[in-house]
């Protein structure tokens, strides 16, 4: 890619004291996410994946590491640059029913955008709002209801309006659809998709579901403990996997078949994903992977590229080829 | 089953209007309607409220309706038992009772409600800053307030009653010490919650400033728990003021406060009942109402209760 | 199947006394498990399918609650079944998880405390032996170290090994019949994937019948027989694992199988379903997926349709079948 990055994650760490000690959530990221692409990021709980998220928009400084959005580096932006910034990049939350004020109608949710950033005029402010609901699926009625009166689907929609307002141009979507029930969720992919090619959107996509993952990204990133552990286009990762973990969760994704689930070969991890304060010896997955080496345990491996534009944290990552 | 339905213009497409879809079904409620709704239906807590409004009339109108005053005195007529002429009986100086109750009533919900709304300015201040700010400044503000908490009120008031004298607004200004300390501590336990949830996060990210935060979308909603806490406050107030009262160190005569009465009638209990009857009646049905609304509002407030 | 079935459900119809008027969750539906099969009732919200199952083990305690119809354990009417009758019951024959592990257990008594709890119920061991028999139990649900966990608090699990604590406790005397609703949902995927594998292992072993409720089309590929999918209130089709995924009849099924993307094929659109789940206060006299169904004819608002048999083990209940091509 000879672009720039729209968006670029500078070995960014984020740790929250917890009493006496420290979480490491987000642990030396980088990822550099290029106008017009959506990036998937995956991991399971635990991973650091929503903080990313959080970091990318600003909404949580970085420990260490830098956030440069279009080339900026946001920490040396006083806070009123940094809200007139915000208006490039935008979040979509996971929990509809916790996203939208429950005390503003959906106008003055929707209008809130242009009220702060005071970017129309009174005369065209519900003019505006109108396109943007009717551009989500939703209609002029909906103009003075409050979010208690909307489903799930709709209070997305509505959310999505929201992020909308301002015109950015990369959206972060924090799990956007694993609240909506399953015959909703595609109308809500599906008009993210629609709505990026109409308007040229950049996504950072954040999500536990593999297999919509697959389907709505151009490139995936895997993240474990706070690690990221393989980056490669949405192809190649789901079908040449080159971190251990990467392949124990494609093996675990129940597929919609019982034919094939019959015959599949089971990688199944022992154990569960522990955040222990001395996983900063070797690698983070060495406690589960099956494949660990005495190497694992004493060098943290290197994020590094292995074919071009695949990447992966792992002594043995070659030996997959 | 009859066959009828298999006759073949059943089975052609059914046509039906555009977008059906996605339409709303509930009529549109704003949050206080809904709560207005759910409180009408619980009959205890309106009970409480017709108790209240009963009381607010009595309390604005009841003087007019009676041709005496509340402190025109009459040795004559001293210690009369409730009459057509005095509604509920006369004291030992002869002063009408129900006037005088009714002024009482005047005393009580206008101390309850002042003490109320200055906790509430100063406890929401207080707990908003300390939400926002967070961190050194929260602990800083909240231990001030756990210290202050401690200080036995009673204490200060009798010391503030020396510096300042008895009457009415040193009552108020005593009550209003220590009472915002509970509302402060409410205010900052909502707002740390809501702090937390998505749409505050939504609107940070679209731009919004920390004071603009704080007025559209943190305290309407915590608005709920604030207003409850005040049905809380103005009874005990009143309870307060009575109380203080009742010990000599509030309002002073001619001035009819429930507590004035109350002691007043204690003393002659075993020969003039109603003297203390009335006055103390009162009290417990005032604090009753506003316990129940509060009770009712509670519950009409609770979003886990809607139906 | 020569066998008689182990749970019959018959014509259950179950509503809710609300202040706008009846609420009919389930509407008539009927099904069967035989003993040691897998059954799963796939459906989102606003389907039933978890006060169905609420219903079957006694634990719809709302007073404004109608049940109507038969629910026979064993040839026995559960319905007529008195509380303490049912007490007997549950996590005897019956076992039951619940889909939140967090609220399930008790947070201020120990693991293995709240599974003696259960044995002690419905048999009559000492400590020596039951603290024995829990152990085994906690191992065999695939948690390590479980002499350790025994004496742990739930706080201290994460929420796979609370599962698997759960699924200790639903097991714990073998029962018959195992009740799973939304076992693995709030579960990361390769902890599920360990938990379903230790299920199918236990059910193997014990010969149990396994109920799923469900509305993740991928776990049930892995888990089931057979396939009961349900809408509005409703059973609108009913097959074999196999028939369902591969010979889908009802709109309804069809739709969802075509609107969840697929890890092993190349996607290049999803199909949504249009419009929303119903809700439960609304629903037509006819079919409830009228509405957002792309094949609706006249008749479908209006006059409901049975459980056709479309062929042998695969019934739907839809007009299409009725109709001439």
């Amino acid at each position: 890619m000879t672009q720039k990055p729209l968006l670029s994650l500078q070995n960014v760490s984020k740790q929250f004291p917890i009493g006496k000690k420290v979480l490491t959530a987000v642990d030396g990221f980088s990822l550099d996410i290029y106008p017009g692409e959506t990036v998937g990021l995956v991991g399971e709980s635990g991973s650091g994946k929503s903080t990313v998220g959080r970091l990318s928009l600003y909404l949580q400084k970085p420990t260490t590491g830098s956030v440069l959005f279009d080339g900026f580096d946001l920490s040396l932006l006083s806070s009123r640059e940094i809200r007139k910034m915000r208006r490039r990049f935008q979040m979509i939350f996971q929990d509809p029913y916790a996203s939208l004020n429950p005390r503003m109608t959906v106008q003055d949710t929707i209008g809130e955008a242009f009220d702060i950033h005071k970017l129309v005029s009174k005369k065209q402010r519900e003019e505006k709002i109108v396109e943007l609901l009717e551009s989500v699926g939703l209609d002029q009625s909906h103009l003075s209801r409050f979010p208690h009166e909307f489903s799930g689907g709709q209070r997305q929609r509505i959310g999505i309006a929201r992020a909308l307002a301002v015109e950015p141009g990369f959206i972060v979507c924090d799990e956007p659809i694993s609240a909506l029930d399953v015959s909703i969720r595609a109308q809500i992919i599906n008009l993210l998709k629609k709505l990026q090619k109409e308007k040229g959107l950049t996504y950072l996509f954040i999500a536990h579901d593999l297999s919509m993952i697959k389907y709505l990204s151009d490139r995936v990133a895997v993240m474990y403990l706070g690690h990221l552990v393989e980056l490669a286009s949405s192809q190649e990762l789901y079908s040449k996997p080159l971190h251990p973990y990467t392949q124990a969760l494609l093996a675990s994704i129940p597929i919609p078949d019982p034919v094939i689930e019959k015959k599949r070969e089971r990688i199944l991890l022992q154990g569960e994903a522990q955040n222990s304060s001395n996983s900063s010896v070797g690698c983070p997955f060495q406690h589960r992977c099956p494949f660990a080496q005495a190497i694992c345990k004493e060098k943290k491996p290197l994020f590094e590229e292995v074919t071009p534009g695949h990447f992966a944290a792992c002594h043995f990552a070659k030996n997959w080829l | 089953m009859s066959e009828e339905i298999l006759a073949p213009e059943f089975f052609k497409p059914l046509e039906r209007e555009n977008a059906a879809a996605d339409q709303l079904r509930r009529r549109p409620l704003s949050f206080w309607q809904d709560v207005w709704i759910r409180l009408r239906r619980n009959r205890i807590a309106t009970c409480g409220l017709y108790l209240l409004i009963t009381l607010f009339l009595f309390a604005l109108v009841g003087p007019f309706l009676s041709s005496h005053s509340y402190h025109e005195t009459n040795l004559v007529l001293k210690n009369h038992p409730p009459s057509l002429r005095f509604w509920f009986g006369t004291d030992d100086l002869g002063r009408d009772l129900f006037t005088r109750t009714c002024w009482g009533a005047r005393i009580s919900l206008f101390v309850g409600i002042t003490a109320a709304l200055v906790d509430m300015a100063i406890g929401v201040l207080w707990g908003g800053v300390a939400a926002l700010l967070g961190g050194k400044a929260d602990q800083l503000l909240m231990r001030v307030a756990d210290i202050l908490y401690a200080i036995p009120y009673l204490l200060v008031v009798i010391m503030l009653m020396v510096v300042v004298g008895t009457g009415l607004f040193p009552i108020i200004i005593a009550l209003t010490l220590t009472g915002w300390i509970s509302m402060a501590r409410i205010v900052r336990g909502q707002l740390l919650q809501l702090k937390e949830l998505e749409y505050i996060q939504a609107a940070i990210a679209l731009g919004s400033g920390k004071a603009r935060i704080l007025r559209k979308h943190l305290l309407p909603n915590a608005m709920g728990p604030i207003i409850i806490a005040m049905t809380f406050t103005i009874p005990t107030a009143i309870f307060t003021e009575a109380f203080l009262s009742f010990l000599g160190l509030g309002v002073q005569a001619p001035m009819a406060s429930w507590g004035t009465m109350a002691s007043d009638g204690l003393s002659a209990l075993r020969y003039y009942p109603w003297r203390l009857f009335f006055p103390a009646c009162f009290i417990s049905v005032t604090m009753l109402a506003f316990n129940l609304l509060g009770d009712g509002l509670r519950d009409a407030l609770d979003p886990r209760l809607r139906k | 199947m020569s066998q008689p079935p182990l749970l019959q459900v018959d014509q259950l119809k179950v509503s809710f006394k609300t202040h706008m008027g009846p609420l009919q969750a389930v509407r008539d539906v009927s099904f069967a498990i035989y003993p040691g099969e897998s059954v799963a009732i796939v459906g989102e919200s606003g389907s039933g399918k978890s006060v169905a199952a609420k219903a079957i083990i006694g634990l719809l305690s709302d007073p404004g609650v109608t049940i109507d119809g038969r629910i026979l354990l064993n040839e026995e009417n559960l319905l007529e079944k008195s509380e303490k009758e049912m007490q007997k019951i549950r996590g005897n024959q019956i076992g039951m998880i619940f889909q939140d592990p967090m609220t399930s257990l008790n947070p201020t008594m120990r693991v293995g405390k709240q599974i003696l709890e259960v044995i002690h119920k419905h048999a009559k061991s000492s400590f020596k032996e039951s603290k024995q028999q829990a152990i085994q139990l906690l191992q065999e649900v695939g948690l390590s170290d479980p002499e350790k966990r025994f004496e742990q608090y739930p706080h201290e699990l994460s929420g796979g090994m609370r599962q698997r604590v759960l699924i200790a406790i639903a097991l714990a005397c073998t029962p018959k019949l195992l009740i799973a609703d939304e076992p693995t949902t709030a579960l990361d995927v390769t902890i599920q994937a360990q938990i379903l594998a230790q299920m199918k292992a236990i059910q193997h072993k014990n010969q149990m019948s396994i109920l799923l409720i469900t509305h993740d089309l991928g776990i049930v590929a892995g888990m089931c027989d057979r396939v009961i999918v349900m809408y509005g209130g409703m059973i609108v089709e009913t097959a074999s694992v196999e028939d369902i995924y591969h010979s889908p009849f009802h709109p309804y099924t069809q739709g969802l199988l075509n609107s969840i993307p697929r890890v092993d094929k190349e996607e290049s659109d999803l199909t949504p379903i249009p419009g929303a789940p119903p809700h439960l206060l609304d629903l037509p006299a006819g079919c409830p997926f009228t509405e957002r169904c792309p094949f609706a004819m006249r008749m479908c608002p209006s006059h409901r349709p049975a459980l056709f048999v479309i062929k042998p083990f695969q019934q739907a209940a839809c007009w299409l079948h009725k109709k001439n091509p």
